[in-house]
C-alpha cells in the first residue's frame, strides 16, 4: 500500500496539538518546539508532494478515498492538482513561519499552540479535499479556534478584541450558513437528477445543473465565499479582525484563510456551476473594483499599521475577485497566483508589524519613525513586504497582478483600467507608511529596540524566499496553477487552454 | 405475547418500585445504595435493550410495539438516565434531603417515556405521558426547601396538567370520530372519512405535545422550570422528555394524520421557524446558564421540528440522529454546570468565569458541547442538522432550511459568549476544580462521543437508519 502522504501532512499538526495537550504547562520551550517540529514536518512533506507531483500527467494525484458516510455518498477524498498544490504549500509556509513569529508568547502557551495547530490543519484540509462535505468540515474547524485565539491573545486598540473576534466569527459563520445551504441544495438536486447521493466535486460537476438553479446557488456561494474573501461590501470584519488578532492569527487569516474563499469560488463555484458563474460574473467584477478602490482610499487614512495592512489586504483581494470574474484561463491563473503572492506578502507584513509591536508596544505610525536605524533587518523585511505589496516587478505579487490585468482587460476593459489605478493608491499608502515608520531621523525613545535575531529570523527568511523565488522564476509556481486551472476551466467552460470566453 | 421483549419495561418498573420500598424499609442503607443500584440497573438495561434491535413486533393485542423506533428511543432514554444518574451523585448528596427517592423516580420517569415511544394505542400513549409527567412534577420540586425549585414544580404541575388535559381532549375527539383508539386503525378510518372535527383534534393534539417539546407558543414554562428545578432534573427534562414528545409526534402525525399533511405541515413549518427564532434570540441576553440552556433547548426543538416538516426519510433520520447527539451535548454541558454549581453555589454564567484556568478539560468539553448544540462541524450536531435541513430542502422548504442555518450560526454568539467567560474571565477561586470519577466518566463520554459522532458519524447514522427500517405497526 502506498503511503497516504496527504493524510500524514494533514494530520501532523493535529498530532502535534495532541502531544502538546499532554505536555506539562510549564514546559514552554518543549511546547513551542513540538509545534515547530509538527509544522516543519508538514512543510517538508508538502514540498515532497510538490516535487513528486507529475506535472506532465496533470489532474488529481495522490488520491485517497475512504468511504465516510455511506448513505450520503460522503467519502474522505483527498487529492492534489495544480490548483491546490500552491495553496497547500502556502499554508505550510505560513504555518511554519507563524510558529516562530509567536515564539515570544509566554502566557498560556498551551492554549495558544493547540488551537493554532488545529487551525493550520483545518486550512490545509480545505485545500486538499475534493468532497464537499469534508471541505465544509475543515472550513468550519478553522473558525472557532480563531475566536478563542483572538479573545485570549489579541489586542484591543480601536475596537476591543472581544468585539473584533465576535464580528469576524459571526460574519464568517453567517457566510458559511449560505454556503451550506448552497451545498445542500446542490446535493439534493444532484440526487434528484442522477438518483445518486454524492458529494464528490467531480461527480457534481458532471451532473449539469439546469441554469435556473445554477444562478441562485452560485449567488449563495458568492455571498458566503465572498465574505471570506472580504469582498465588498462584506469586508468589514477583516480590518478589525486582523487588528484585534495576535500576529500568528493575522498571518494565517490574511495569508491563507481568506484564500479559501477564492479557491472555493474557482474550484466549487466555477467548476460545478459554470452557467451560474457566467451570469453573475459581471456583478462580481464591479464589487471587485469597489474592493480595490474603496479599501485603498480608506487605507490612505489609517494610522495604525495593522489597519494599513488589513485594508490593503481587502484592496488586494479585489484583484483576485476581478480575476475570478473575468472567467478566462489567464485571469484565473492570475487570481490564483495573486492569492499565493498576497499570502506570503501579507504574512510577512503581519510578522514584521507584530515584531515591532511586541517590542515597542505601539502600532501607531506617527509615534514610530526611523526604525531602520535600530532595526535594519526588520526594516528590510518591511521593505520587502511593502514593495511586494505595491507590485514591484521581480517580486511575486507583480506576476499575479500583471496576469490578472492581462486576462481581465479582454473581458472588462474599463474595470481593468480602473483597477490598475489601484496600484497607484497602493504605492502611495505603502510607501508613506514605510517611510514614516522606517526612515527619517533616529528617535532616541526607540534605541532600546532589539533587531530580529535567532529564531525570529525564520519567518523573514522563509516568507522572503517565497516572495523572491517565484517572482524571479514565475514558472516555478505558474506551471502548476496553469495545469490545475486549465483542466478545471476546460471542463467547466470548454475554454481551450489559453483562450478566452468571448 | 413475548415477555422477553417487554423485559426492559418490566425490570425498570419493578426495579423502581423495589428501590422505593428499600428506601422506606431501610432508609440508612438506601441512602448509600440506591444511587449505585439504580445506575447498575440502568446500565444493564442499556445492554439488554441494545440486543432487541432489528425487529418489528406488536404486542399486548396490538397496543404496544417493539419496533425500530421504540428500540432507538429506549436506548436514548436509558442512556440519558444513566448519564444523569452517574453525573449527579455528588449534587444529590449535597442538595437533596431524600437522596434515595431520586434514582427510583428517574427510573419511573424513564419507564413513562419508553411507554410513550412504544405505544401503538392512544390510551397507552396517555398512560406513558402521565407516568413521565407525574414523576417530573415531583422531581422538579425535589429541593422543596428552595423556593425556586418549589415554584418550578408548581409551574410544571399546573401547565403540565393543562397540556395533558388538552392532549386528552384531542384524543377524545379522535375516539369520537372513529370509535377506536389504535393509532393504526384510527388513521385508517380517518383516511377514508375525513371529518371537520379532525382539524380540532389535530390542533388539540399538537398543542398538548407542543408543550412537551416546548415549541412556541407553548414554551413559557421551560425557562422557569429549568432554572428552578435541580440541575440534573433540568437536564433530563431537556433531553429525554423532549425526545419522548417527538417520538409520540412522529407516531401520531405519520400514523393518524398522514393523509392530512397539507393541513398541518405548513402550520408546523411556521411553528418550527417561530420556535427557532424565539429560542435563539431570547437566549442571547441571558445571564443564567440554566436559562440560557433552556432557551437553547427551545431552539433545538425548533430544529428537530424541521425534520417533522420534511416528513421524509432524511428528515426522520435527522430527528433520530439529532435527538441522540443532543443527549450527549446537552448532558455534557449540564453535567459540567452541575459540578460548577455544586461548588460555586450559583448557576449564573459568571460562575463559570476563568474555568479554563481551573480546569482546562471542563472548559474545553463545555465549549465542544455548546458548539455541537450550535451545529458547528466537525461536531455531532452538525451532521444531525445536515440531515434535518437536507430533508427540508428535499421537501421544498428551502426558506426553512435557510432560516435554520442562519439562526444556528447566530446561536454561536451566545454559546461563544459562555466560552469567552470561561477563557478570559477572572476566576473568583484560584484552586483547580476537580471532579469525581463518575462525573469525569460522564464528561469524557459526552465530550468524546460528541466529537467522534461528528468526525465519523457513520455508526450512529447506521443505528438511526436501522431504527427507521424497522418502523413497524402504525408507521
Amino acid at each position: 500500500m502506498k503511503l497516504p502522504l496527504l493524510t500524514i501532512t494533514l494530520l501532523t499538526p493535529v498530532v502535534g496539538a495532541l502531544l502538546i495537550t499532554i505536555l506539562p504547562t510549564e514546559r514552554k520551550l518543549a511546547i513551542k518546539t513540538t509545534a515547530a517540529i509538527a509544522t516543519g514536518i508538514s512543510l517538508i512533506l508538502s514540498l515532497v508532494i510538490l516535487f513528486n507531483y507529475n506535472l506532465k500527467a496533470g489532474g488529481l494525484q495522490m488520491v485517497e478515498n475512504i468511504p465516510w458516510i455511506a448513505d450520503l455518498g460522503v467519502s474522505y477524498r483527498l487529492g492534489v492538482d495544480g490548483l491546490s498544490l500552491p495553496m497547500l504549500l502556502l499554508t505550510n509556509l505560513i504555518g511554519f513561519s507563524c510558529i516562530f513569529a509567536s515564539w515570544r508568547v509566554n502566557e498560556r502557551v498551551k492554549e495558544f499552540f493547540v488551537p493554532l495547530l488545529i487551525l493550520i490543519s483545518g486550512v490545509m484540509g480545505t485545500f486538499i479535499t475534493t468532497d464537499l462535505f469534508i471541505f465544509f468540515l475543515f472550513y468550519e474547524v478553522v473558525v472557532i479556534p480563531i475566536y478563542l485565539l483572538i479573545i485570549m491573545f489579541g489586542s484591543s486598540k480601536r475596537v476591543t478584541k472581544e468585539y473584533a473576534g465576535m464580528k469576524l466569527t459571526i460574519y464568517l459563520l453567517i457566510g458559511s450558513a449560505l454556503i451550506l445551504l448552497g451545498f445542500i441544495w446542490m446535493f439534493v438536486t444532484g440526487h434528484y437528477l442522477t438518483g445518486k447521493y454524492t458529494m464528490d466535486m467531480y461527480e457534481l460537476a458532471r451532473v449539469g445543473f439546469p441554469a435556473e438553479l445554477q444562478v441562485p446557488i452560485f449567488v449563495l456561494l458568492v455571498l458566503g465565499f465572498g465574505t471570506l474573501l472580504s469582498m465588498f461590501p462584506f469586508h468589514a470584519w477583516s480590518p478589525d479582525g486582523y487588528a484585534g488578532a495576535p500576529t500568528a492569527v493575522s498571518m494565517i487569516h490574511a495569508g491563507v484563510l481568506k484564500k479559501i474563499g477564492g479557491y472555493a469560488l474557482i474550484r466549487i463555484g466555477i467548476f460545478i456551476l459554470p452557467l451560474g458563474a457566467k451570469a453573475i460574473a459581471p456583478y462580481i467584477a464591479v464589487l471587485g473594483l469597489a474592493n480595490v478602490i474603496y479599501a485603498a482610499l480608506i487605507c490612505m487614512r489609517q494610522t495604525d499599521l495593522k489597519y494599513v495592512v488589513g485594508y490593503s489586504s481587502v484592496s488586494h483581494m479585489g484583484y483576485v475577485v476581478i480575476g475570478i470574474a473575468a472567467l478566462n484561463l489567464i485571469s484565473i491563473n492570475g487570481a490564483v497566483m495573486m492569492m499565493f503572492a498576497h499570502g506570503v506578502m501579507a504574512a510577512l507584513f503581519f510578522a514584521m508589524v507584530g515584531s515591532v509591536y511586541e517590542k515597542s508596544h505601539t502600532r501607531n505610525i506617527p509615534e514610530l519613525g526611523g526604525l531602520a536605524h535600530q532595526m535594519p533587518v526588520t526594516a528590510f523585511g518591511f521593505m520587502l513586504a511593502g514593495l511586494a505589496s505595491l507590485g514591484l516587478p521581480g517580486l511575486v505579487t507583480f506576476i499575479g497582478e500583471f496576469t490578472i490585468f492581462v486576462g481581465a482587460f479582454r473581458v472588462y476593459n474599463w474595470i481593468a483600467v480602473l483597477a490598475i489605478s489601484g496600484v497607484v493608491f497602493t504605492a502611495v499608502y505603502v510607501l508613506r507608511a514605510l517611510g514614516n515608520v522606517l526612515f527619517g531621523p533616529r528617535k532616541a525613545e526607540w534605541d532600546h529596540l532589539q533587531d530580529l535575531k535567532g529564531l525570529e529570523l525564520v519567518p523573514l527568511v522563509v516568507l522572503g524566499l517565497a516572495i523572491i523565488i517565484p517572482g524571479m522564476l514565475p514558472a516555478s509556481v505558474m506551471d502548476y496553477i496553469n495545469s490545475g486551472a486549465g483542466a478545471l476551466m476546460t471542463a467547466a467552460l470548454n475554454v481551450p487552454p489559453g483562450g478566452g470566453l468571448q | 405475547m413475548n415477555f422477553a421483549l417487554l423485559s426492559v419495561e418490566i425490570i425498570l418498573g419493578l426495579g423502581g418500585l423495589l428501590l422505593l420500598a428499600l428506601g422506606l424499609l431501610r432508609p440508612v442503607e438506601a441512602k448509600r445504595l440506591n444511587y449505585g443500584l439504580a445506575s447498575v440497573i440502568v446500565l444493564g438495561l442499556i445492554f439488554m435493550a441494545w440486543g432487541q434491535g432489528g425487529i418489528a413486533e406488536s404486542q399486548l393485542e396490538g397496543t404496544y410495539l417493539a419496533d425500530g423506533i421504540s428500540w432507538f428511543f429506549k436506548l436514548l432514554f436509558l442512556l440519558a438516565a444513566g448519564l444523569v444518574l452517574a453525573g449527579s451523585g455528588r449534587y444529590a448528596r449535597e442538595n437533596f434531603r431524600a437522596v434515595w427517592q431520586f434514582p427510583p423516580l428517574v427510573m419511573l420517569a424513564v419507564l413513562g417515556m419508553i411507554i410513550m415511544a412504544s405505544a401503538a394505542d392512544l390510551i397507552v400513549v396517555y398512560i406513558g405521558l402521565e407516568l413521565m409527567t407525574v414523576a417530573f412534577y415531583i422531581l422538579s420540586a425535589y429541593m422543596h426547601e428552595d423556593l425556586r425549585s418549589y415554584e418550578a414544580g408548581l409551574k410544571y404541575l399546573v401547565l403540565g396538567a393543562v397540556s395533558s388535559a388538552v392532549f386528552l381532549l384531542g384524543l377524545s375527539y379522535l375516539y369520537a370520530m372513529t370509535g377506536n383508539t389504535r393509532i393504526a386503525d384510527v388513521g385508517q378510518i380517518l383516511m377514508i372519512t375525513g371529518q371537520p372535527a379532525l382539524i380540532l383534534a389535530l390542533g388539540l393534539v399538537l398543542s398538548g405535545l407542543g408543550f412537551k417539546i416546548s415549541s412556541v407558543p407553548f414554551h413559557m414554562w421551560a425557562p422557569d422550570v429549568y432554572h428552578g428545578a435541580p440541575t440534573p432534573v433540568a437536564a433530563l427534562l431537556a433531553v429525554a422528555s423532549k425526545a419522548a414528545g417527538f417520538a409520540v409526534l412522529m407516531r401520531i402525525l405519520v400514523g393518524i394524520f398522514a393523509a392530512y399533511a397539507h393541513l398541518f405541515v405548513p402550520l408546523l413549518a411556521v411553528l418550527a421557524a417561530a420556535t427557532t427564532i424565539f429560542g435563539n434570540l431570547v437566549a442571547i441576553p441571558q445571564t443564567n446558564m440554566k436559562r440560557l440552556l433552556a432557551y437553547s433547548s427551545i431552539a433545538q426543538a425548533g430544529y428537530i421540528m424541521v425534520g417533522l416538516v420534511a416528513g421524509n426519510s432524511s428528515g426522520f433520520k435527522g430527528i433520530l440522529f439529532y435527538a441522540l447527539v443532543y443527549v450527549f451535548a446537552n448532558l455534557g454541558a449540564f453535567t459540567i454546570l452541575t459540578r460548577v454549581e455544586a461548588e460555586a453555589g450559583s448557576s449564573e454564567i459568571q460562575a463559570l468565569s476563568g474555568l479554563a484556568k481551573r480546569s482546562p478539560f471542563m472548559a474545553a468539553a463545555m465549549t465542544v458541547c455548546l458548539l455541537s448544540l450550535a451545529g458547528i462541524p466537525p461536531l455531532a450536531g452538525f451532521v444531525g442538522k445536515w440531515y434535518l435541513f437536507m430533508g427540508a430542502v428535499e421537501a421544498g422548504y428551502l426558506w426553512l432550511a435557510l432560516l435554520g442555518l442562519v439562526m444556528s450560526m447566530i446561536s454561536v454568539y451566545y454559546y461563544l459568549s459562555v466560552s469567552k467567560v470561561m477563557y478570559i474571565g477572572e476566576e473568583d477561586i484560584k484552586q483547580r476544580l476537580g471532579f469525581s470519577f463518575s462525573e469525569g466518566l460522564v464528561m469524557w463520554a459526552c465530550f468524546l462521543l460528541t466529537m467522534a459522532a461528528g468526525i465519523y458519524p457513520a455508526p450512529l447514522v447506521d443505528i438511526a437508519s436501522s431504527a427507521l427500517k424497522f418502523m413497524g405497526g402504525s408507521i
